[in-house]
C-alpha cells in the first residue's frame, strides 16, 4: 500500500523536482488524503448522476405509465396494466386523422426539401454561379434570422392573399421555404466533402452530366439525403406554430395542434386519450432517431461547420 | 433574389483578373460532372423561388407592415394607412413591449446561456471518459427530452407541475403548490433547460473529444488540478465551440414559441416572452401593424446575433490555417 | 494505339497562375511516359489537360493524329486511373469494371462477360461481386486498371498510380504495372513526384518545374546527365553533391581541394571561371588516407542504408555526402578523404550542364545540350 502510494505520488509530482525522497509517514498521510478525495469525488459523481437522471426522467415517467393504466391520473404511478386506452384512441376520429395529417405534412415537406435542396446544393457545390458566395452568405443569414415567430404576421397575410389559409399545401410550402436554407447548407457541406474524382472518372468514360448525377452523385450522397429527409420530417412532425397559424378546420390539423386542443378545451381532460395519443405521436420521431443513429452514427449537424 | 453583388470577375474561363490568391488547383470550383452554368442555374432556381416566396418576401413585408396601421378587422383592415415610424416609437415607449423584452431576456439568459450551456457542459465534462450503460442512459434521456414533439412535452410538464395531482408535488411532498401560477418564469426556464440541454451536451462532448489527450496528460504530469486543466487546457481549445453554442441557443430560445403551450403567456402576462407577445398582439388582438413593427425589432435582434456570430466565425476561420 | 502531341500548350488559371507554360512534347505510340516534378509543378494539370478535364488556355493537344483540344473528356478515347482510384463505392467490382461499357450502351450480358474477362486477366475473378470498400489497396488499384482497360482506349493516363499503396505493396505493384504496360502496348502517361518510381517505370521522363519541362530523356540520361542543377538535385535517392568551384590551372578548385576536370571538358574552360561541380554520393569513394584530388572533411553523421552507409563529411566546402561500403568502420569526428570518380563528375555553368551525353544514349534532345564548347 505504502509503495503504491509513493509511485502514485511520484507520477503526480512535477518533473525535474529533485530533493530527498518523501518521508514514509508523510506519504502514508498524503495517500490517505488522496484516497479520501477520490472517494468524495466518486460519491459526488454518483449523486450528480442520480439527480440528473431524476430531473430528466421525472417528466417522462407519466408518458411511460399512464397509457397502460386502467384509470390514468395525472400523477405518474405504476400502472394497473391495460391496453384499453388505445381503443379510446382508435375510436377518436380527430386523433387518428390528425396523425394522418401530420404524416401528410411531414412527407410532403420532406420530399420537397430533399429534392430542391439536393439540386441546389449540388449545383452550388460544383459550379461557380455568379454571386454564389454572396448567395450562400445570405441564405445562412436568412435561415437564422427569419423565423416563423418573427415573420408570423406576414406569413398569415401571405397565406390569406394566396388563398392558402386552411390549406395543407400552404403549410407545406411555408415549412419548405423555412427549412430549405439550412438544408441547402448542410447538403452543400456534405457534397463539398465528396471527392470530385468519382464524377471526373465517369466523365472521362464519356458519361453525360445527367448520367453522372444519376449513376454516381445520387448514390454517393444518399446518406446526406437521408439525414436531410429525417431532419426535415422531424422538424415538421413537431412543429406547432405554422399549422396553428394557417389551419382553421380541426379535420385538417396535424397532431401537434390537435393535441393542444385536447388539453386546453377546459373541463376534465381525457387522460386516457391524451396519454395514448402522446405515446403514439412520439413514437415515430424516437424510432427515426434510433434508425439514424444506428445506421449512420449520430453525426453532428445543426449548422456547425466541422 | 437577394444576390445584388456584381458578377464575379473570376468567372471568365480565361480571365486573368478578379480572384485573388487562386490556388494552382482550385479543387473547390471544379465542375466535376461538366454540368455547365445553365443547368446549374436550373438546379438552383426552384429552391430559390420557394425561399424567396416564403422566407424573403414575408421578411420584407414585415418591414412594410411595420410602417402601417394595418389591423385584422375594421376600417384599417380595408385601407391601411402609412404611419411611418410611429409603430416603432410607440413600441419602444410601450410598457408592455419593454415588459416582454425584459421577460425574454430573463428567459434567454436563465434557460439558455446559464442553464442549457452550463448543464450541457457539465454533463459532457463529467461523462467525457466514461463508456457504458450509465453514459448511454444519461444521453438517451437527455436526447429524448430534445426530440419529442413540443405539444407532448408541454403536456408532460403540465401534468408534472399540476397543482393537485402533479408528480412533482407528490415527489417533493408539497401538495397544492401551483408551480405554473406561483413561479411561472422559473417554471418555463427549468422547462426549457430540460428541453434543450441535449444540443449543448452533444456539442461540448464533440468539442471535448477534440482536445488532444496528450495536452491533458501534459497538464496532469505538471500537477494541474481538475479546475486548472479546465482553465488552461480545455477552455482555450474549445472557445470557438462555446461561442457557437451560446449564440445558437440564444437565437433559438429567443425565437421559441413553446412557452405558449405551457402558460399561454400567463398568468397576468408574467411569461409573455417576445414570440407570445407578438402572437397575442397581432393575431389575438388583431393589431397587425403594431405586431409587425415588433416583429421587425425581433428580426433586427436576430440579425445582430447572427452577424456577430458569423463575423466571429469568419475571423476564427482566417486565424485557423496558421 | 496512338501517339500524343502537344504544341505550345499553356494553362493560366484565373488569378494569373501559369500552371503550364508553353509545353511542346511528343509521346510515341506505345511509350510508357513519366511526368515527374515536385508538387505544384504542373504535372497533374498537364495530365488533366490531356484527359480533357481542364481546358487549355492556348495551344493544342493531338491524340493519334486527331486534334482533341476542344473535345470533351468522353470523346477523346482515353482512360484515366485517379490517385484515389475513384471506384464507385455503391457498385460491385463487376459493375465498376463494366461502367464504361454501360455508358457505351453495351447490353448487360455482354457487359458482364467483358468485365469478367478483363477481371480474369488481372486476377480479380474471385472479387467480382464484392464492393470496392472490401478490397485491399492493391486489389482496388487493379480494379481501377481493369476498368480503364475494359473500354480499350488509345491512351492510359495514371495520376500518381502508386502513391496510395504502402511501401511493400508499392514495389510489387510497380513491377506489375510495368509488365502490364509492356503486354498491352498502350501509350501510357503517368504523373509522379517520386523520382525512383519514374526511373523504374518509364521509357522516357519529362522533369517539370513551374509549368515547364526542365529535361526530357530516358531514365539513364536523366540520372547520368541531369541537364541542370534543378534536375540534378531532384533525381537520385540521395541528393547530388553540388559544390562551388573555380577553374585553377586545368583543375577545379573546390575549397582548396584540386579536383580533375571531367573528361572531354578540358577545352572550353577559362581560368578563374566559377562553376558548380556535381558528383553523386554513390560516385564518391572514401580513401584510406590523405589522397590527391580528394575532398577532406570530418565525419559528422553515419547513416546505415543496409548494404551501404551514407557518410556526411563537414569540410571547407561545407557538407559532402558519400556512400561507402557496409564493412567500412567509421567513427564520428575522424577525418575522411572523399575521392570522386572522374568519369561521373559533372560541371554546371550558370546552372546548366557542360558535359555532353554519349550520342547513342537516346534520341531526345535536351535543353542545354550544345552549350558545351
Amino acid at each position: 500500500m505504502s509503495t503504491e502510494a509513493t509511485t502514485d505520488l511520484e507520477k503526480h509530482s512535477s518533473p525535474g523536482r529533485g530533493g530527498p525522497p518523501p518521508d514514509p509517514s508523510a506519504t502514508g498521510h498524503l495517500a490517505g488524503l488522496a484516497g479520501a478525495r477520490q472517494a468524495v469525488r466518486r460519491i459526488g459523481f454518483y449523486v450528480f448522476c442520480c439527480l440528473l437522471l431524476a430531473f430528466f426522467a421525472l417528466p417522462l415517467l407519466w408518458l411511460a405509465c399512464a397509457p397502460f393504466d386502467r384509470t390514468p391520473t395525472i400523477t405518474a404511478s405504476l400502472p394497473d396494466f391495460t391496453l384499453q386506452n388505445f381503443d379510446t384512441l382508435f375510436d377518436n376520429p380527430y386523433a387518428m386523422r390528425s396523425l394522418g395529417n401530420s404524416l401528410l405534412l411531414a412527407a410532403g415537406t420532406g420530399v420537397l426539401v430533399v429534392v430542391f435542396a439536393a439540386l441546389a446544393a449540388y449545383a452550388l457545390s460544383r459550379v461557380r454561379l455568379p454571386g454564389r458566395d454572396a448567395l450562400l452568405y445570405t441564405l445562412l443569414l436568412l435561415s437564422s434570422i427569419v423565423t416563423g415567430t418573427a415573420a408570423m404576421v406576414p406569413l398569415f397575410n401571405l397565406a390569406f392573399e394566396l388563398h392558402l389559409i386552411d390549406s395543407q399545401l400552404g403549410v407545406i410550402l411555408v415549412l419548405t421555404g423555412g427549412l430549405l436554407p439550412s438544408a441547402i447548407f448542410i447538403l452543400k457541406d456534405f457534397m463539398d466533402g465528396t471527392p470530385r474524382s468519382y464524377e471526373e472518372s465517369a466523365q472521362v468514360f464519356g458519361a453525360s452530366p445527367l448520367q453522372i448525377v444519376r449513376h454516381v452523385v445520387v448514390p454517393l450522397v444518399r446518406p446526406g439525403l437521408a439525414t436531410i429527409a429525417v431532419w426535415s420530417v422531424a422538424q415538421v412532425w413537431g412543429n406547432f406554430l405554422i399549422p396553428f397559424l394557417l389551419l382553421r378546420s380541426p379535420e385538417k390539423s396535424p397532431a401537434a395542434v390537435v393535441m393542444y386542443t385536447f388539453y386546453t378545451e377546459g373541463g376534465q381532460p381525457d387522460l386516457a386519450l391524451i396519454s395514448t395519443f402522446s405515446l403514439l405521436y412520439s413514437l415515430p420521431v424516437v424510432l427515426m432517431f434510433l434508425l439514424v443513429s444506428s445506421r449512420y452514427g449520430f453525426r453532428f449537424h445543426g449548422g456547425i461547420k466541422r | 433574389m437577394p444576390t445584388t453583388s456584381p458578377p464575379d470577375a473570376g468567372l471568365a474561363p480565361r480571365g486573368a483578373g478578379g480572384q485573388a490568391g487562386a490556388a494552382p488547383r482550385p479543387a473547390r470550383d471544379r465542375d466535376a460532372a461538366g454540368l455547365g452554368r445553365p443547368r446549374a442555374a436550373a438546379f438552383v432556381t426552384p429552391a430559390l423561388l420557394l425561399i424567396a416566396a416564403f422566407l424573403v418576401f414575408p421578411a420584407l413585408w414585415t418591414i412594410y407592415l411595420g410602417l402601417t396601421d394595418y389591423r385584422l378587422t375594421g376600417l384599417a383592415a380595408a385601407d391601411p394607412q402609412m404611419v411611418g415610424l410611429d409603430n416603432f416609437t410607440d413600441a419602444l415607449k410601450d410598457d408592455s413591449f419593454s415588459h416582454s423584452l425584459g421577460l425574454t431576456l430573463q428567459f434567454v439568459v436563465g434557460s439558455a446561456v446559464i442553464g442549457q450551456a452550463g448543464l450541457g457542459f457539465l454533463i459532457a465534462w463529467v461523462m467525457r471518459n466514461r463508456r457504458g450503460a450509465l453514459r448511454r442512459l444519461v444521453e438517451a434521456l437527455v436526447l429524448t427530452a430534445w426530440i419529442l414533439p413540443s405539444s407532448v412535452i408541454a403536456f408532460l410538464w403540465i401534468a408534472l407541475l399540476d397543482r393537485d395531482d402533479g408528480t412533482l408535488n407528490a415527489a417533493l411532498h408539497t401538495p397544492g403548490t401551483a408551480w405554473l401560477l406561483e413561479h411561472p418564469m422559473l417554471s418555463i426556464i427549468v422547462f426549457n433547460i430540460w428541453r434543450g440541454t441535449a444540443f449543448s451536451m452533444m456539442l461540448y462532448a464533440a468539442a471535448l473529444g477534440n482536445v488532444p489527450p496528450s495536452h491533458l496528460e501534459t497538464a496532469r504530469l505538471a500537477g494541474a488540478s481538475g479546475w486548472q486543466q479546465l482553465r488552461d487546457v480545455v477552455f482555450p481549445r474549445i472557445r470557438g465551440h462555446i461561442l457557437t453554442n451560446l449564440l445558437l441557443i440564444s437565437l433559438w430560445t429567443f425565437n421559441d414559441f413553446t412557452p405558449f403551450l405551457l402558460t399561454s403567456g400567463g398568468p397576468e402576462d408574467k411569461t409573455e416572452v417576445m414570440p407570445v407577445f407578438i402572437y397575442k398582439l397581432a393575431l389575438s388582438n388583431g393589431e397587425l401593424g403594431f405586431g409587425a413593427a415588433i416583429s421587425v425589432l425581433m428580426l433586427l435582434i436576430n440579425l445582430v446575433i447572427a452577424v456577430v456570430y458569423m463575423t466571429l466565425l469568419r475571423r476564427r476561420k482566417e486565424d485557423a490555417p496558421a | 494505339m496512338a501517339d500524343i502531341s502537344m504544341a505550345a500548350l499553356t494553362k493560366v488559371y484565373p488569378g494569373g497562375v501559369r500552371a503550364l507554360d508553353g509545353i511542346d512534347l511528343t509521346i510515341a505510340d506505345g511509350e510508357f511516359f513519366a511526368l515527374l516534378g515536385p508538387s505544384g509543378c504542373g504535372k497533374t494539370t498537364l495530365l488533366r489537360t490531356l484527359a480533357g478535364l481542364e481546358t487549355a488556355s492556348s495551344g493544342s493537344v493531338g491524340i493519334g493524329g486527331r486534334d482533341v483540344t476542344a473535345l470533351p473528356p468522353g470523346r477523346r478515347d482515353v482512360a484515366m486511373v485517379f490517385q484515389d482510384y475513384a471506384l464507385f463505392p455503391h457498385m460491385s467490382v463487376s459493375d465498376n469494371i463494366a461502367y464504361p461499357l454501360r455508358i457505351q450502351k453495351v447490353p448487360g450480358a455482354t457487359r458482364r462477360e467483358k468485365a469478367a474477362q478483363t477481371a480474369a486477366e488481372l486476377g480479380l475473378t474471385d472479387y467480382l461481386d464484392r464492393r470496392p470498400g472490401q478490397l485491399s489497396g492493391g486489389q482496388q488499384q487493379r480494379v481501377a486498371l481493369a476498368r480503364a482497360m475494359a473500354c480499350h482506349p488509345q491512351v492510359f493516363l495514371f495520376d500518381e498510380p502508386l502513391s496510395n499503396l504502402d511501401a511493400r505493396m508499392r514495389l510489387e505493384a510497380r513491377t506489375f504495372l510495368k509488365r502490364l504496360q509492356r503486354e498491352l502496348g498502350v501509350t501510357t502517361v503517368f504523373v509522379t513526384h517520386d523520382q525512383a518510381e519514374a526511373l523504374a517505370l518509364a521509357d522516357r521522363i519529362a522533369v517539370m518545374e513551374s509549368g515547364r519541362i526542365r529535361q526530357l530523356g530516358t531514365p539513364a540520361e536523366v540520372f547520368r546527365y541531369p541537364a541542370n542543377t534543378f534536375v540534378a538535385s531532384f533525381i537520385g535517392s540521395t541528393p547530388m553533391n553540388l559544390l562551388d568551384g573555380q577553374v585553377a590551372g586545368g583543375r577545379i578548385d573546390v575549397a582548396g581541394a584540386l579536383l580533375p576536370v571531367p573528361e572531354g571538358l578540358e577545352e572550353g574552360l577559362a581560368e578563374g571561371e566559377k562553376l558548380v561541380y556535381g558528383i553523386r554520393p554513390e560516385y564518391l569513394g572514401l580513401a584510406e588516407g590523405p589522397a590527391e584530388g580528394a575532398l577532406r572533411g570530418a565525419v559528422r553523421v553515419v547513416e546505415n542504408l543496409g548494404s551501404a552507409q551514407l557518410v556526411t563529411l563537414e569540410g571547407e566546402s561545407g557538407f559532402v555526402q558519400a556512400v561507402v561500403d557496409e564493412d567500412r568502420r567509421l567513427t564520428p569526428g575522424e577525418i575522411g578523404h572523399a575521392v570522386p570518380r572522374r568519369d561521373r563528375a559533372l560541371l554546371y555553368r550558370d546552372g546548366e550542364l557542360l558535359n555532353r551525353a554519349p550520342a547513342e544514349s537516346g534520341p531526345a534532345g535536351r535543353p542545354g545540350e550544345g552549350e558545351a564548347a
